[in-house]
C-alpha cells in the first residue's frame, strides 16, 4: 500500500511501487484528465505538480510520491494561477484538439508560481518540455501573459 | 485523359469498392459529358452523401435547451463549435441555451462523417443552414396554430417566437412539443437567412464548445475510455510492413503483476488496408502492466519481403527513377521543342522524406461485445468505417455495432483508419465480450503507423534571356496511397497527382510532367495535406529558383509565373479530380492565387529592411479548393542557428464559418509545416522504422516555432463555394521558410528536413 495525496484527497494505493503515477491516476483513480503522450518525459503531456513542482508522471513510480503534496489538471483551478490560466485558455482560444492542454496548463502554472511575470524567453524555456502537435504555441504564449498580467493585482 | 482514373477517390469509396469487387473502383475514362452527366460533386459524391433533416440534428426541450448533434469527427478544426452554429444560428437559437451531442457513427442517419480533405464546412454548410431553417419553421407554425393566428405574422427571434402585430412570445421550450408534431418542410420552400442576418456565423465571437472542458482536463478522449469490468490491452506488432509472429511465449508476460491474459491478433498479410497487422496482445489491470507484460514477451517474428526496406537506399532508388522518363501525365506545348530552344537551362530536385501524424492521442479504442452486439468507443475521424470493420471482424451486420465518438487527440489522417478498434473488438471477443481498451504507446504509433509518402521531385526548365520560364518539366516519384490496398500499384493516382503536381495553373506554354513508378515498402496512408506537401515544396522552391538565376524579385517573379487572373478548369490541366468537387464550380483561379501572394507579401512588409542575417521568402499554394500564401522570415545567426520572428498567411477560403478557427487552423498549420521542413522524418534501417519517440521522431516545439503568426482572411461571400481550411495552410510553409533561408543566407535547401544542414 502507497499512500497518496492526491488533489487533496488522501488514498492508499494497491499497486507495485514502480507503477508511474501516469497510470496510477489514469487508470486506477479515473483521474484521465492527465494525458499520456510519449512515456519518456519527452513531451509534457502527462504533467502534474508534486509539491508544487512541475512533474512528468509518465516517469514517477509512485513510490517516489508517497505522501507528497499530488495536484492534478482537474484540481490546479483551485489556485489561483491555474485559475487564471484556465480562464485565459479559453478566451484566447489555446486549444485545437486540446489533448496536450492539460499538461501546457499544469507547466505554465508552475512557472507562474516561480515568475509571476515572466519574459518571452522565460516562458519559451517552462514551456519547452511540452509538446503541441496542433501548433498552438503562439496562443499559449498569449494566453500565459494574460494570465500573469490578471495574476499582477493579487501577488 | 486516357488513363485509367480512380473515380472520385474517398477513403470509403476505397472500403466500397474493395468489398463488392475485390479491387479498386476503376472507372475507365469516360469523355467528359459522359462523366459530366456520371459523376457526383462535393457532399453529393461522398459515400452516404448529406442529410439535412431537423430531426436528425436538432432536439428542444421543454427547459428549452436546444441540442444539436455534430455529426463529423472534432479534432482540433473546431468543428463541433462550428457546425452547429451554423444550424443555431438559421434556428435563431440563443448559444447560451444550445448543448452540442456527439453523433454515433450512423451515416444513413447523418450523412457522411468522414472527416478528412478539408470537407466538413463545405460540405454541410448548406444543409445545417437548412436543418436550422426547417426547425425554426416548425416552431414558428407550431406558435402560429398555438395562437390561430396567420404563420406570416410570427417570427423566431434570439429563442422565442414573436407575433408581430400583438407582441405576444412564447419561448422555445414551450413550442418543443408541438412544434416536433409539424410536418418537417420541403427543402424548397425553406426561407433561409440572408447572410446579413447571421449571428453567429462569420462572427468569430463564440467559444469553443469543449474549451472549458479541455481547460479543466474534463474532456474525453478516445484513450480516456473506462468501463466496469475494463481490461487494458497493448500490442507487440511486426515491425517490418508485411512479416507476422513466426513464434511466441508469453508465459513470462503472464507472471507479470495484473497481467492477465496473452492473445495473439492474426496477422493481414498485405495489402494493408485497414486491417491491423497483427502480433501478440497483453491484457491486464491497467495499462503499465499491459506494457510490462509485453515487454516480457518472447516473440520471433517473420520478417517477410520488406525486411531489406532502408531509406536511405530508396531515397538513390527514387532518384534514378526521377532522372528518366515516366508516365506522362500532362502535356502542354512541347517541353522538349522549348527547352531546346531557351537560353537557359536549369534543373532541380527535392526529396521529402516519410513523415508520422504523431497525434499527442496515440491511437485508443475500447471495445465491449454482449448479446449480439458490440460497443465501440475511439477517436475516430471516420466512425461508419470503424463500424463497418469491426463488424466484418466479428462477423455481425453493422446494425448491430454501435460507434461512440470522443474527441481525438489530434487526427491528421492517421485516425480515419480504424486498425485499432479492430484490434480492440478481437481482443474483446477472446474474452468473451468484457470490455477492453487498446492503447497504442508512441513507438507503436511511430512503427506502425499510416506513413505520408517519401518522394523526389526533379524539375526542369527552360528561361528565356530574362530567365522567364517557357519549359517546365516536374516528375514526382512516390509510392501511392493506393499501395495501402493495391500492392500493384506503383503510380501517383488522380488524387496524389491534383494535389499541386499537374493542376498548377502556371502561365507557361511548354509543361510536361510524368509520374515514374515507385513501389511502397510500407503501409502509406493520408496526412494532413498529403501529396502537396513535396509538391508545393518542389514547385514553389524551384520557382524562387527560377528567379534567383534570373535576378529577380522572387514575389513579382511567382505573380509572372502565375501569370494574368483568370479561370483555368482543373479538366484543361489534366486534373480530373479537382478535390472531389465540379470543376464550373471550382476552376482554378488564378486571380485568388495571385490575391493571397499579393495579400501576404504586403502584410509582410515585403520588402522591408531586415537585420543581418534575416530573410523573407514567399510561396502561394492552391490546395483542397483554397488558395494560400505564405511570408516567412527566417532568421539564422552565424552559427547557424535558425529562428522564426515572423510569419504572415493570407488565406482565402471562400466566405468563413468561425474565422477564429480559421485563424487557429492556419497557425496549427504553420507550426506543423515549420516542423516538417525543420525536424520530422521517418526512416528505415531493415525494415524497421528507426524513431522510437519524439527524441527522435522531433516536432516543432515552442521555441522552434514562429514568435509571431499573423493570419490574414480574405473576405468572402456566402453565395460562393466555400474552400477548405484544416489541410491548406501547410503546403506553402516549407518552401516559403527555405526560400527565406535562402534570402538570409544565400543558401538553398532541396532536401527535408533541414536538421543540421544550415550548421557552420
Amino acid at each position: 500500500m502507497i499512500p497518496l495525496d492526491i488533489n487533496g484527497k488522501r488514498q492508499n494505493i494497491d499497486l507495485p511501487g514502480e507503477t508511474p503515477l501516469l497510470w496510477t491516476l489514469r487508470d486506477e483513480l479515473g483521474l484521465t484528465g492527465t494525458k499520456f503522450g510519449c512515456g519518456m518525459a519527452l513531451c509534457g503531456a502527462c504533467t502534474v505538480h508534486v509539491d508544487g513542482q512541475a512533474v512528468r508522471s509518465c516517469i514517477t513510480p509512485i513510490s517516489a510520491v508517497a505522501n507528497k503534496k499530488i495536484v492534478t489538471i482537474e484540481a490546479v483551478g483551485a489556485d489561483a494561477a491555474g485559475k487564471a490560466l484556465q480562464a485565459a485558455w479559453v478566451d484566447t482560444g489555446v486549444p485545437q484538439c486540446g489533448y496536450c492542454q492539460a499538461g501546457q496548463i499544469m507547466s505554465a502554472a508552475a512557472l507562474l508560481r516561480r515568475k509571476p511575470k515572466p519574459s518571452d524567453a522565460e516562458i519559451d524555456e517552462a514551456m519547452s518540455g511540452n509538446i503541441c502537435r496542433c501548433g498552438t504555441y503562439t496562443r499559449i504564449r498569449a494566453a500565459i501573459k494574460q494570465a500573469a498580467v490578471q495574476q499582477g493585482g493579487t501577488r | 485523359m486516357n488513363a485509367l482514373v480512380v473515380a472520385n477517390v474517398s477513403r470509403r469509396r476505397f472500403l466500397q469498392g474493395m468489398s463488392a469487387l475485390g479491387g479498386l473502383v476503376l472507372a475507365v475514362g469516360y469523355s467528359s459529358a459522359a462523366r459530366a452527366q456520371a459523376k457526383k460533386y462535393g457532399a453529393d459524391g461522398m459515400p452516404n452523401g448529406w442529410v439535412d433533416d431537423p430531426l436528425a440534428f436538432v432536439s428542444i426541450a421543454e427547459d428549452g435547451t436546444v441540442t444539436i448533434v455534430c455529426h463529423r469527427s472534432e479534432m482540433g478544426q473546431g468543428v463541433r463549435t462550428g457546425m452547429p452554429m451554423i444550424v443555431a444560428d438559421e434556428l435563431e437559437a440563443d448559444w447560451k441555451r444550445v448543448r452540442v451531442a456527439q453523433a454515433a457513427g450512423d451515416e444513413k442517419k447523418f450523412g457522411n462523417q468522414d472527416t478528412d480533405g478539408s470537407r466538413s464546412t463545405r460540405h454541410f454548410f448548406e444543409p445545417m443552414r437548412r436543418c436550422g431553417a426547417a426547425a425554426r419553421t416548425m416552431l414558428e407554425a407550431a406558435a402560429a396554430e398555438r395562437w390561430k393566428v396567420p404563420v406570416s405574422e410570427v417570427e423566431a427571434k434570439n429563442h422565442e417566437v414573436v407575433h408581430r402585430p400583438t407582441g405576444r412570445r412564447a419561448g422555445y421550450g414551450s413550442l418543443a412539443k408541438a412544434a416536433a408534431r409539424q410536418p418537417v418542410p420541403a427543402r424548397e420552400t425553406l426561407r433561409l437567412k440572408d447572410p446579413k442576418q447571421f449571428r453567429y456565423i462569420g462572427k468569430g465571437q463564440l467559444k469553443l464548445v469543449d474549451g472549458r472542458d479541455i481547460a479543466t482536463g474534463k474532456a474525453q478522449y478516445g484513450i480516456d475510455t473506462r468501463l466496469p469490468g475494463m481490461l487494458y490491452a497493448v500490442v507487440a506488432r511486426p515491425p517490418v510492413y508485411g512479416g507476422k509472429v513466426a513464434s511466441f511465449d508469453g508465459a513470462e508476460a503472464l507472471k507479470v503483476p495484473g497481467v492477465e491474459r496473452v492473445v495473439q491478433i492474426e496477422d493481414s498479410p498485405p495489402p494493408a488496408h485497414f486491417n491491423p497487422v497483427g502480433g501478440v496482445a497483453v491484457l491486464a489491470r491497467n495499462t503499465w502492466a499491459a506494457m510490462q507484460g509485453r515487454r516480457a514477451l518472447k516473440i520471433t517474428w517473420d520478417d517477410g519481403p520488406n525486411a531489406g526496406y532502408d531509406s536511405a537506399a530508396f531515397k538513390a532508388t527514387l532518384e534514378e527513377s526521377a532522372r528518366k522518363p515516366g508516365k506522362v501525365v500532362r502535356n502542354d506545348g512541347d517541353f522538349d521543342a522549348a527547352v531546346a530552344k531557351a537560353a537557359r537551362r536549369l534543373d532541380a530536385e527535392y526529396y521529402v522524406p516519410h513523415l508520422a501524424h504523431a497525434t499527442m492521442e496515440p491511437p485508443a479504442a475500447t471495445v465491449r461485445i454482449a448479446n449480439g452486439k458490440a460497443e465501440v468507443w475511439g477517436c475516430f475521424q471516420s466512425p461508419q468505417a470503424a463500424r463497418d470493420l469491426v463488424a466484418k471482424r466479428l462477423g455481425m451486420s453493422s446494425d448491430d455495432v454501435t460507434v461512440h465518438v470522443t474527441l481525438l487527440g489530434g487526427g491528421f489522417g492517421r485516425k480515419s483508419k480504424p486498425d485499432y478498434a479492430i484490434e480492440a473488438a478481437v481482443l474483446s471477443k477472446a474474452v468473451d465480450g468484457k470490455p477492453v481498451k487498446v492503447t497504442w504507446t508512441r513507438d507503436d504509433d511511430l512503427h506502425n503507423s499510416y506513413y505520408h509518402t517519401v518522394s523526389v521531385e526533379h524539375l526542369e526548365a527552360g528561361v528565356d534571356a530574362q530567365g522567364k520560364p517557357v519549359a517546365w518539366l516536374h516528375r514526382s516519384v512516390a509510392p501511392t496511397i493506393i499501395s495501402t490496398f493495391n500492392p500493384a500499384a506503383k503510380n501517383e493516382a488522380p488524387f496524389e497527382l491534383g494535389m499541386g503536381v499537374i493542376n498548377v495553373p502556371f502561365a507557361i506554354a511548354n509543361v510536361r510532367i510524368e509520374n515514374p513508378e515507385a513501389i511502397a515498402h510500407t503501409r502509406i496512408g493520408w496526412f494532413r495535406s498529403v501529396s502537396n506537401i513535396p509538391h508545393a515544396f518542389a514547385v514553389q522552391s524551384f520557382v524562387a529558383e527560377l528567379a534567383a538565376a534570373a535576378g529577380r524579385d522572387p514575389k513579382d517573379f511567382l505573380l509572372e509565373v502565375i501569370g494574368p487572373a483568370r479561370q483555368v478548369s482543373p479538366e484543361t490541366l489534366g486534373d480530373t479530380w479537382n478535390h472531389g468537387e465540379s470543376p464550373e464550380r471550382y476552376p482554378v483561379d488564378t486571380g485568388r492565387l495571385r490575391r493571397v501572394v499579393e495579400t501576404a507579401a504586403r502584410q509582410a512588409g515585403w520588402g522591408r529592411k531586415l537585420p543581418k542575417g534575416h530573410g523573407l521568402g514567399i510561396a502561394g499554394h492552391y490546395s483542397f479548393v483554397s488558395y494560400i500564401a505564405a511570408v516567412v522570415e527566417a532568421a539564422v545567426d552565424d552559427k547557424g542557428q535558425l529562428t522564426i520572428p515572423r510569419v504572415d498567411i493570407a488565406v482565402d477560403c471562400g466566405a468563413t464559418v468561425n474565422p477564429d478557427r480559421v485563424r487557429s487552423q492556419m497557425e496549427g498549420a504553420c507550426v506543423m509545416g515549420i516542423g516538417i521542413a525543420t525536424l520530422e522524418g521517418i526512416s528505415f534501417k531493415g525494415g524497421r522504422v528507426e524513431q522510437d519517440n519524439f527524441n527522435a521522431y522531433e516536432v516543432a516545439r515552442m521555441a522552434g516555432a514562429p514568435r509571431e503568426i499573423r493570419v490574414h482572411i480574405i473576405p468572402g461571400d456566402y453565395s460562393k463555394p466555400m474552400g477548405g481550411v484544416g489541410e491548406p495552410g501547410v503546403p506553402p510553409i516549407p518552401p516559403a521558410l527555405c526560400n527565406a533561408i535562402f534570402a538570409a543566407t544565400g543558401k538553398r535547401i532541396r532536401r527535408l528536413p533541414i536538421r543540421d544542414q544550415l550548421k557552420v
